[in-house]
């Protein structure tokens, strides 16, 4: 079934009798081409752009919970790709490009809103590594703009520009950035697979892999073994529970929790998304009304999916700093995400030392934006064996050789990044 | 959360910073020749696991003491705390005595 | 219409308005209440359809009567007309409506509803594509939201606190009394919170009585008796938001919303609550029963009505009507009456229930329809099949009561149904310490309540092992409810679960079908429970709902979990203090008096407040003063605070092997009285942090870090040497606020010095570069003196306690006045250091290595430091970019920071980028920008033209790779 607006109206016409699920919900078959390890955004991207674009057959989702209920049904729903360095730039604005045309190719209105996103610089230093990271994206094809303080003024007039601890000396802004309705982005990804066969499997928990001669054969389930000739874990947060059980219980990976706000609907108020760079927040209004913030992570390892009272009056401090004017706006809910943190906060998407399993990680709080790209370079690689080229550098063993791809030059602690 | 330092008692883990696996009390000799093959995991890889984990946290707003504290990443629960020194002393005495040979 | 009793002061009157019209209530009126009192039924309007609304409930439940409260900068959207105390000059207004609450030109939405059902938007809006951002989407965004901000800083104060007890009860109704009373009795430290400003909770609205008086002379004698015990601390207008861990809860205490202004006092306070145990009594709240309609000004929750009559001495109207699944509906017709208001009949689900008094009663039977465009005016009631209108202008219905569990589901237990009683219960993981009593327990009736408060602090304070005894509680009434279960009233026409969003039964009904059945998918889907109510009054009806579409049950169709917070809380409350100027500390430097008053301007340098530059008379350009400052420091003496540095020191009788260790290149072989360049790596290999080390003395050290740093090198540090290293014998103490410490540096630096030491020879043999010393200065002040140079002069760094700092600085300019002494701010200190080439943060950004510093070779391989492992790995060993000084071929054009470097000729895209500008500035004494930058291959291209693109500034210029020594290369100035 297409959607359209004709579609609404005939609908409404004759009493909504024909609207069709969403998705099926099949029963899992014995044996699949392809398993693809967790229904969350970047699992169903990767199952859509598999069946869709890569032309392969037999593949299956499995997902322990609900389709989308990883960090893509919790999150600030930020879109951008104004990355610094070569080895990610690429990918981001590949995923952009996806992101620009993916509502008319997967007939699901995902709100894609490019309303811009700045990031506000406080010191000329900040000033220095802006104007270098915006650059770099222009360089890449995506395109950046710098503003001094009087051009965002006239754009954001509603920042704290006159008694701020930090001032705010001006803003990197990318007017493609902006946001996504993330449920749309899970459905219309999980719609869209379904509908070119893939098997989306419900409440369908991975408890162990088949492996014989280094060779992936298939993965136990709660609902049952199921084979595969390649599996593909994309699973965030839980990757080294997974990977666990597949052996490999040592990756270069933390989990640690990451929580977000949403406040009471209000009429708009925000126009885009915008970054603080003298604390820990970040700030866009969803077109149902309510500011959607967050900041940092909690900085704890964490599979608990809730975070703590200190983080939350540090958002709302730098929110406070940042734009007074929220401050009579109140929080309505606060929720924590398992982040897939990376010993230097880029993601990985390659093979493993085991033949056929394929690993889709360490998006660190990052992931949303790379929805597209993540589903797309992963599909790449398990249909051809070869990575996209926008995702040459994400590889397992760059921490050993050498070869990082750390954007805020942290280092080897997750919880910097 | 609150961490039942072993000094000061319980102290709100605001007062702390946090590094991460209690391996890092680990490190490899520099100087041994396959130095390489130790550092990479000491310095990349982790069990992260969902469950108890050992980890360090600095008292950087109080006595400045590192601990390792035993706390569960599913629950949050807090186990115990020592100090990190502590641990490291048992580490080599275990060793010494041929327990981790 | 005002009703007689209650528990408002009628002998005062207070003014307020609403839409701009001035209405009269008193104190202890709610604006819900005192807008009833005026015949005001019409509140609001909904979210998506605008339909006309009314209050339907008595607390911070209601999703209708919203509000923007108050005018100008206090204005406060979104706020529960429920819970506002009304004062005298209180002004509010509806939202979401235009022109008027009345007519509202968006319910045009109401007409078209058929074709905005659930997830209608997810289908349509996509064509053509660039109509979204244009077209639709602001379209969407303008209708969407509620409220509106004043767009104005908050002009209120707000405050934060940290409260520790042994006891935290959370609600002071029947059963947080009796946990409160049980707990103070037995001289536990407690803490009793609850959000209302009374004490008494659902006590306050009922007619009951307690030991055969009204329950609220019971509440006055608990207050005398608490009143007496320093041991209870009683939170009024406190509502406790979450339930973090290890026994921590959040709390907001309204200190001020009650008056029209906070005037001296916060306006909230956030408390933080360490509890030992917890006792969660939050009450109840009462269900819908979704029928046709049923979202109608004047349609309200049975309990609330009574609530309204028996409190606040309001009924909405003369002639009420009551739809009840269970006994409750019985009760308000009995208080109803007995307050003089009509009751036109109570329409009960049951078969055979039995009236509690002299009024109508309609058994078998639903309400199915209602009529009244902006307000009830009559009631359709069905039964066998027969539809009868029925006149009234109110309707109480009577669902059931939820459990307020929250708290006890915000570390992620879920909520369990339980089948005898048709609710969900708190779930068996609790969060650690708490016990959960009274209504929030399904322990609903007053003595049940009461005697599970009892019980649940017994043991509480038996598990903290303070003795107890159950005080005498009153006798109070035990009366059953006798439910039966009725979550909707079937029908094919729209019937509203979740009034502010406007989610209806169909809608519920239509996610099912579409395959949204997981109780996630159906909230998302829908938009279920995602109102400012967070679902209080919609969630659990709507599950059984969907229940009943899968035909597997309430339990197995599972229910969300509830997050903070338990009601929206101000994000002005939740920053505290620290908001505007205030957000961060501001740390000053020793001389920031002087230059204060010496015409510096100041810059922020992470926490610290640093002079940038001093502006003379007759200066009107940031770069006068700069270059001035620079030239002073090139051709007499410049004067720089750089306290600000990190400073560590370093003591024990392995004081050098520890540093040996912890720095990349040798250590150990420093001599007394004498200073080392270091460089830290990370243990990645990455080149981290840089300074000097001053061998002070033979077990005494000295070390600096970068200001940026100073914190987590001196914490690395204290972990080599506490985890790694702990058999070395060393002390470590940051000393960063203790020594003021200036750089100064010149040709005519020795000469300044002179005038300031007590007896010390400074000549170039008795203190030759980088010597180290303590000394005394200006008459017997200790000091130390480090002959090291950032400017690439003859340069020393003298270092005082920090106490003398200001008047050192002052004694220095003032003694060099005929040397030239000139104080310098940060930005020449910039322009010096780059004119020499020394890295700084833009340098070290914690992406480079030794190597692409120049310094690979100085990371020793003959011992093991930290990093030193890692850094041989062959990728970064393949880098091949390095530090090079970059000059305009043409001298009028600007070397820009952040630029990216190419070949010249070459293409300018990512694959071809060679390196980046890091840092550049106007040399005055090259005179011409000049910049650093990391270029591949750099090392072998000096001389090069190569091409520096400024894409995001449309500039790309030629520059030519030189030395990044632009000043005295063979460092003959510094050792002069």
């Amino acid at each position: 079934m297409r959607y359209s607006a004709f579609r609404v109206l005939q609908e409404a016409l004759r009493g909504h009798k024909g609207w069709r699920p969403l998705w099926r919900d099949p029963e899992p078959q014995a044996a699949y081409d392809t398993v693809i390890v967790g229904g969350g955004g970047h699992g169903l991207a990767t199952a859509y752009y598999l069946a869709n674009t890569f032309k392969q057959s037999r593949i299956a989702v499995l997902e322990k919970g609900w389709l989308g209920s990883g960090n893509i049904g919790r999150n600030t729903t930020i879109i951008r790709s104004n990355y610094l360095l070569p080895g990610n730039e690429p990918f981001y604005e590949f995923s952009m490009k996806l992101w620009e045309n993916l509502e008319q190719e997967f007939n699901f209105n995902a709100m894609v809103s490019q309303r811009g996103v700045v990031n506000l610089f406080h010191t000329d230093g900040q000033r220095d590594a802006y104007r270098r990271r915006g650059n770099a994206a222009i360089l890449a094809g995506a395109d950046a703009e710098l503003l001094e303080r009087d051009a965002l003024r006239a754009m954001i007039p509603f920042l704290n520009f006159d008694n701020a601890r930090f001032p705010v000396k001006g803003g990197l802004l990318q007017r493609r950035g902006g946001t996504a309705r993330h449920d749309g982005v899970a459905w219309g990804y999980a719609r869209g697979a379904d509908r070119a066969g893939v098997d989306l499997i419900q409440n369908c928990e991975v408890t162990g892999f088949r492996i014989e001669n280094g060779t992936v054969k298939g993965v136990e389930t709660s609902r049952g073994f199921i084979g595969a000739k390649k599996v593909g874990v994309a699973v965030a947060g839980s990757t080294s529970r997974v990977m666990a059980q597949a052996g490999m219980g040592q990756l270069p990976i933390e989990s640690h929790v990451l929580q977000a706000f949403v406040s009471e609907g209000l009429k708009p108020t925000i126009p885009g998304v915008i970054t603080f760079g003298a604390g820990h927040f970040y700030i866009s209004q969803s077109d149902k009304g309510g500011l959607v913030f967050g900041g940092d992570i909690d900085g704890y390892n964490s599979y608990a999916q809730r975070g703590n009272l200190p983080t939350v009056e540090d958002v709302a401090e730098g929110g406070m700093a940042v734009m007074p004017m929220i401050g009579r706006a109140r929080l309505l809910r606060m929720w924590g995400g398992i982040m897939d943190m990376s010993m230097d906060g880029s993601p990985i998407i390659d093979r493993t030392p085991i033949d056929g399993l394929y690993l889709n990680s360490g998006w660190c709080y990052g992931g949303f934006k790379a929805t597209p790209a993540s589903g797309y370079a992963f599909a790449h690689l398990l249909a051809t064996d070869r990575p996209h080229e926008t995702a040459g550098a994400y590889r397992l063993d760059r921490f050993q050789r050498g070869t990082v791809i750390d954007e805020k030059g942290a280092g080897a602690q997750p919880n910097l990044h | 959360m609150l961490i039942p330092h072993p000094l000061l008692g319980l102290r709100d883990a605001q007062e702390f910073s946090y590094l991460g696996d209690a391996s890092l009390l680990l490190r490899p000799d520099g100087m041994a020749e396959n130095a390489a093959e130790t550092f990479f995991p000491y310095v990349y890889l982790r069990e992260n696991p969902a469950g108890l984990h050992r980890e360090l946290w600095f008292h950087e707003q109080g006595d400045r003491s590192w601990l390792v504290v035993t706390r569960n990443t599913v629950t949050h629960e807090i186990l115990g705390a020592e100090l990190a020194g502590d641990v490291v002393a048992r580490n080599r005495a275990s060793r010494d005595g041929g327990d981790l040979a | 219409m005002r009703l007689s009793g209650g528990l408002i002061d009628r002998s005062r009157t207070l003014r307020f308005s609403f839409d701009g019209k001035t209405y009269a209530g008193h104190p202890g009126d709610t604006l819900a209440s005192a807008l009833l009192a005026n015949d005001v039924r019409l509140m609001g309007r909904s979210f998506k359809y605008h339909r006309p609304r009314g209050v339907i409930a008595a607390g911070s439940e209601e999703p209708n009567a919203l509000v923007e409260l108050r005018d100008g900068a206090r204005r406060e959207p979104n706020t529960r007309a429920t819970t506002v105390e009304l004062f005298d000059g209180l002004q509010a207004r509806s939202q979401n409506r235009w022109p008027s609450l009345r007519f509202d030109a968006m319910a045009v939405n109401d007409l078209f509803a058929n074709f905005l059902t659930a997830g209608f938007y997810y289908k349509t809006f996509m064509w053509p594509r660039a109509f979204w951002e244009k077209l639709y989407e602001p379209a969407i965004r303008r209708a969407a939201g509620l409220g509106s901000l004043s767009m104005q800083g908050d002009p209120d104060a707000y405050d934060k606190g940290f409260l520790h007890c042994d006891l935290l009860v959370v609600g002071a109704g029947a059963a947080g009394l009796a946990a409160a009373l049980t707990a103070a009795r037995a001289g536990a430290r407690v803490i009793l919170a609850d959000e209302d400003h009374r004490l008494g909770g659902r006590l306050l609205a009922e007619s009951h009585s307690l030991d055969d008086r009204p329950a609220t002379e019971w509440i006055a004698s608990l207050e005398a008796e608490f009143a007496s015990l320093s041991n209870l601390r009683i939170l009024r207008r406190t509502t406790v938001f979450g339930a973090f861990d290890h026994g921590i809860y959040g709390a907001v205490e309204r200190v001020s919303d009650h008056k029209p202004e906070p005037g001296i006092q916060p306006r909230q306070t956030l408390w933080r609550i360490t509890a030992k145990r917890t006792v969660l009594a939050g009450g109840a709240t009462e269900r819908h029963i979704p029928f046709r309609d049923n979202d109608r000004p004047g349609i309200m929750l049975g309990g609330a009505l009574r609530a309204y009559a028996n409190r606040w001495a309001v009924s909405p109207a003369k002639r009420v009507a009551i739809f009840t699944n269970n006994d409750d509906g019985h009760r308000t017709a009995f208080d109803l009456i007995s307050r003089g208001v009509e009751i036109a009949a109570v329409v009960d689900s049951r078969p055979n229930a039995q009236a509690k008094g002299t009024y109508r009663v309609i058994n078998d039977a639903v309400v199915s329809g209602s009529k009244g465009r902006l307000g009830l005016q009559s009631v359709a009631v069905t039964r066998g099949g027969q539809t009868e209108w029925i006149a009234c202008s109110a309707l109480g219905v009577s669902g059931g009561w939820n459990p307020n569990v929250h708290l006890a589901s915000h570390q992620r237990g879920r909520p369990v149904w339980d089948e005898a009683q048709q609710t969900f219960l708190a779930p068996a993981d609790l969060p650690g310490g708490m016990i959960v009593a009274g209504a929030a327990a399904a322990q609903g009736t007053t003595h049940a309540a009461l005697a599970s408060g009892a019980d649940a602090a017994l043991r509480a304070l038996n598990d903290l092992g303070i003795a107890a005894s159950r005080p005498a509680l009153p006798a109070a009434e035990d009366a059953p409810l006798n439910l039966r279960p009725l979550w909707h009233v079937p029908g094919k026409h729209r019937a509203w679960i979740d009034f502010q969003n406007d989610v209806t039964v169909k809608d519920v009904k239509l996610s099912h079908q579409e395959n949204m059945r997981a109780v996630e998918h159906l909230k998302r889907w829908t938009t279920l429970g995602m109102a400012t109510d967070q679902g209080k009054t919609a969630n659990v009806s709507a599950l059984a709902v969907m229940a009943e579409m899968t035909g597997k049950g309430i339990a197995e169709t599972g229910t969300t979990i509830f997050r903070p917070p338990y009601t929206p809380v101000s994000i002005s409350v939740l920053g505290g203090g620290n908001t505007g100027e205030h957000f961060r500390p501001r740390r000053l430097t020793p001389s920031h008096p002087w230059a204060a008053a010496h015409g510096a301007v100041f810059v922020e340098v992470g926490q610290w407040m640093r002079a940038q530059y001093f502006v003379r008379p007759g200066e009107t350009h940031w770069r006068q003063s700069v270059d001035r400052e620079v030239l002073a420091a090139r051709k007499g003496v410049g004067i720089c605070d750089v306290t600000t540095l990190g400073k560590v020191d370093v003591q024990g009788a392995d004081a050098a092997e520890f540093l040996d260790r912890l720095y990349c290149n040798a250590m150990k072989s420093l001599k007394t009285g004498m200073v080392r360049y270091g460089l830290m790596l990370r243990e990645d290999g990455q080149a981290w942090d840089d300074g000097t080390c001053a061998r002070l003395g033979e077990t005494h050290y000295v070390v600096t870090t970068t200001t940026a740093n100073a914190g987590t090198v001196y914490r690395h540090m204290e972990f080599a040497r506490q985890c790694l290293w702990p058999e070395l014998d060393v002390q470590l103490i940051s000393t960063t606020d203790a020594w003021a410490q200036f750089s100064v540096a010149g040709p005519n630096a020795r000469k300044l010095l002179e005038r300031v030491v007590d007896g010390f020879d400074l000549s170039n043999e008795a203190f030759p570069f980088m010597a180290c010393a303590n000394l005394s200065v200006c008459g017997g002040a200790r000091a130390r003196l480090f002959r090291i140079s950032f400017s690439g002069e003859l340069a020393y760094e003298i270092a005082v306690p920090a106490r003398y700092g200001n008047a050192l600085f002052a004694r220095l300019v003032e003694l060099g006045q005929d040397l030239g002494a000139t104080p310098y701010g940060t930005e020449a200190l910039g322009v010096l250091r780059i004119e020499k080439g020394h890295a700084a943060g833009n340098e070290l950004n914690g992406q480079t290595t030794a190597q692409m510093l120049g310094m690979g070779r100085m990371v020793s391989t003959k011992k093991d430091s930290v990093g030193a492992v890692m850094s041989r790995r062959e990728g970064l060993a393949a880098d091949t970019r390095v530090l090079v000084g970059l000059q305009p071929v043409d001298p009028s054009e600007p070397v820009v920071a952040g630029s990216h470097l190419f070949a010249e000729g070459a293409t300018q895209e990512t694959a071809t980028d060679q390196g980046w500008i890091t840092s550049a500035c106007f040399s005055p004494h090259i005179g011409s920008s000049i910049g650093l930058g990391f270029l591949a291959d750099g090392a072998a291209r000096r001389g090069e033209v190569i091409v520096a693109a400024n894409p995001i500034q449309n500039q790309s210029v030629r520059l030519r790779v030189v030395s990044a020594h632009f000043v005295d290369p063979e460092g003959e100035r510094l050792r002069a």
